[in-house]
């Protein structure tokens, strides 16, 4: 029992209220009133989540209504908007595949790399340098590189590499979108390697073992709970993009895997479907949450598989 | 010469030459990120200076791209950023400080900062259905500044909370002590000496967050944020009593980065010149709030010597 609490519950008829009493009350009361408003805001994450959760089922209840589980789910195509309505979400889901895919088969490679370069072999001045570049990276916005990939990096590929590649495809987004996660990959895997004790490098220098060996059969090992973290993070941020894609990939579902062609994913059915003015409470409307929730359910398949490694690879010094 | 020590001399250089190899190729693996932020930046500005002139800057949008401009889409990014931080500051700075200095170890606070984890990896666009069920539907909000500010400070708050509180921790035990010894209460320390002293890194978290939002264009596209708007939110001040006014938080809006959007998606080649210029403001604006938090921090990390 703290000493405020003693004052506070003493039986008051037998003390006197002095005036040093009453401000200590008011003190304790004040505190207590505190402590409470800042639990309340803490608690405003908490409600965040649930209302997510509550919004995405309580609106995709009613498409779910019209539209059977099995045909969304099975269904090979997606056309609410046309006159005759088909709900099938498989080509949404291709077309993130794809990109996400794409996306992750150059971020990962190249986020590593750099983060085992960054943290193992680059000098004071070259890691100074370049986090705050790869932090500012982080922040450039979504419309940016949209307009990088639709209109430099599209035609770069038309006039070079790829001539037959169609305007809107998802080939260049997806690109752009590995190269931007590269920071997210990187400053996450970065950390993780950093904290890794200095005393484990030294044992294998010690055995004769080069920077190279140590970095990839020490430090890596030892931080791969980290690198996992950051992994799934990427695939969440991948996945989730949407300006790029809405911009550069098209807006037409296309059930297909081939990143030459071009497709929506749900990201951009969902920039396309608000762009135009579909009343409340409308199938058409009702389905930008029935796909959100798709959406949703994979990043939340991503973060429990990414916490279920993390356990398995958990290393403790 | 032992042959067997050629050997060994060959393995070493062999090994020696990997690790050459290695921070060669881990130093391009670092340029092609780095390089292709300068070459999005470069090609913007090549593509857009041509339209960046006053004009542009207090024009409406218009029909004919020569004369569109964004007055409309600059001023409301700068009341929605207004309404997010007015809001997502105390909301984070006051759940941070709960979470570092209230919070005892038990399933609540367990339960908090697993959905602050979370949030942060939630994508964007799941906070603007969030917002367009919640905000404009449910609570009636509508298509508003206000909605648009909302949403963007729920999605910024992990950030601002993650920062906040890593400024805090950087406080030293013994600070905290000493502010007891002396009879301070609890919230005393904090208000008196932690704030204070981790006031710097809390405003580091915090413009690199606005930085984000101000970028975002996916959580303001569900909930309506329309792109031909050619006139500006209701004045704050207002000319009869009771001189204050709150109807531009009810204003519909359009931001700049939707206003680039709604340029690019044009086939007319005209207006992807003006969403270059657009975006090159854009760029300026995220440029100069990171470049400012950097600086921040680097003065912070060259002054605190506890």
């Amino acid at each position: 029992m703290s000493p405020i609490d003693a004052v506070h519950s003493a039986p008051i008829a037998d003390t006197v209220v002095t005036p040093r009493f009453k401000r200590r009350l008011f003190r304790h009361v004040k505190e207590r009133v505190i402590e409470s408003i800042l639990l309340l805001l803490a608690l405003v994450a908490v409600a965040t989540t649930v209302a997510i959760v509550a919004i995405l089922v309580h609106e995709s209840a009613g498409f779910f209504e019209e539209v059977s589980l099995r045909e969304f789910l099975t269904g090979t195509v997606w056309s609410p908007l046309f006159e005759n309505p088909r709900y099938g979400v498989l080509p949404l889901v291709s077309g993130t595949v794809t990109v996400a895919g794409i996306a992750l088969a150059v971020a990962l490679p190249l986020g590593t790399i750099t983060a085992i370069y960054l943290s193992e072999f680059a000098p004071h001045w070259v890691r100074e340098t370049v986090k705050p570049i790869l932090e500012l990276l982080e922040a450039v916005p979504g419309v940016v590189f949209g307009y990088f990939a639709l209109l430099l990096l599209t035609p770069l590929l038309q006039d070079t590499l790829l001539p037959g590649l169609p305007g809107f495809n998802m080939l260049a987004p997806a690109l752009v979108i590995g190269v931007m996660i590269v920071p997210y990959v990187a400053s996450v895997s970065e950390d993780a390697m950093r904290a890794v004790p200095m005393s484990m490098r030294e044992g294998s220098y010690a055995m004769g073992a080069t920077r190279l060996q140590t970095a990839v059969r020490v430090v890596t090992p030892a931080a791969t709970s980290g690198i996992v973290a950051a992994y799934v993070l990427a695939a969440s941020r991948a996945v989730g993009e949407t300006m790029v894609v809405a911009i550069a990939a098209g807006l037409q579902p296309n059930f297909t895997f081939n990143p030459m062609e071009q497709a929506a994913t749900i990201t951009a059915y969902i920039v396309q479907v608000s762009q135009g003015d579909l009343p409340h409470g409308s199938l058409g409307y009702q389905s930008i949450f029935a796909v959100g929730l798709t959406l949703a359910l994979m990043t939340l398949g991503f973060n429990i598989a990414g916490h279920w490694l993390r356990k398995r690879f958990r290393e403790v010094y | 010469m032992d042959p067997r020590l050629a050997e060994l001399r060959a393995l070493i250089a062999r090994h020696k030459w990997n690790d050459h190899l290695f921070a060669r190729l881990g130093l391009v693996c670092t340029m092609i990120a780095v390089l292709m932020l300068f070459a999005a930046i470069l090609d913007l500005f090549l593509d857009g200076y041509q339209r960046l002139d006053g004009t542009f800057l207090t024009s409406y949008p218009s029909r004919h791209p020569e004369r569109a401009g964004i007055l409309s889409s600059w001023v409301g990014s700068a009341v929605v950023m207004l309404v997010t931080m007015v809001s997502a500051v105390p909301l984070g700075v006051g759940a941070a400080i709960y979470l570092e200095e209230y919070a005892d170890k038990n399933w609540l606070t367990n339960l908090i900062e697993l959905n602050v984890t979370n949030l942060a990896g939630v994508p964007s666009i799941i906070y603007g259905l969030l917002a367009l069920g919640l905000f404009v539907h449910m609570l009636g909000l509508g298509e508003t500044i206000l909605s648009a500010g909302l949403a963007l400070a729920l999605m910024i708050l992990p950030m601002i909370i993650v920062a906040t509180r890593e400024s805090l921790r950087a406080v030293p035990v013994h600070i905290r002590e000493a502010a007891y010894a002396l009879g301070a209460t609890r919230w005393r320390m904090i208000s008196d000496h932690l704030l204070p002293y981790s006031m710097g890194g809390i405003m580091t978290g915090v413009i690199i967050g606005m930085a984000r939002a101000i970028g975002e264009t996916t959580p303001l596209i569900t909930i309506g944020a329309l792109t031909f708007i050619a006139f500006l939110p209701p004045p704050p001040i207002t000319a009869e009593p009771p001189f204050l006014s709150v109807d531009w938080l009810m204003s519909p809006f359009t931001v700049l980065p939707i206003q680039m959007f709604n340029w690019i998606s044009r086939p007319e080649s005209a207006f992807h010149v003006n969403a270059a210029a657009a975006g090159v403001v854009l760029m300026i604006m995220t440029l100069l709030m990171n470049g400012f938090a950097i600086y921040l921090r680097y003065q912070i990390r060259k002054k605190i010597k506890w």
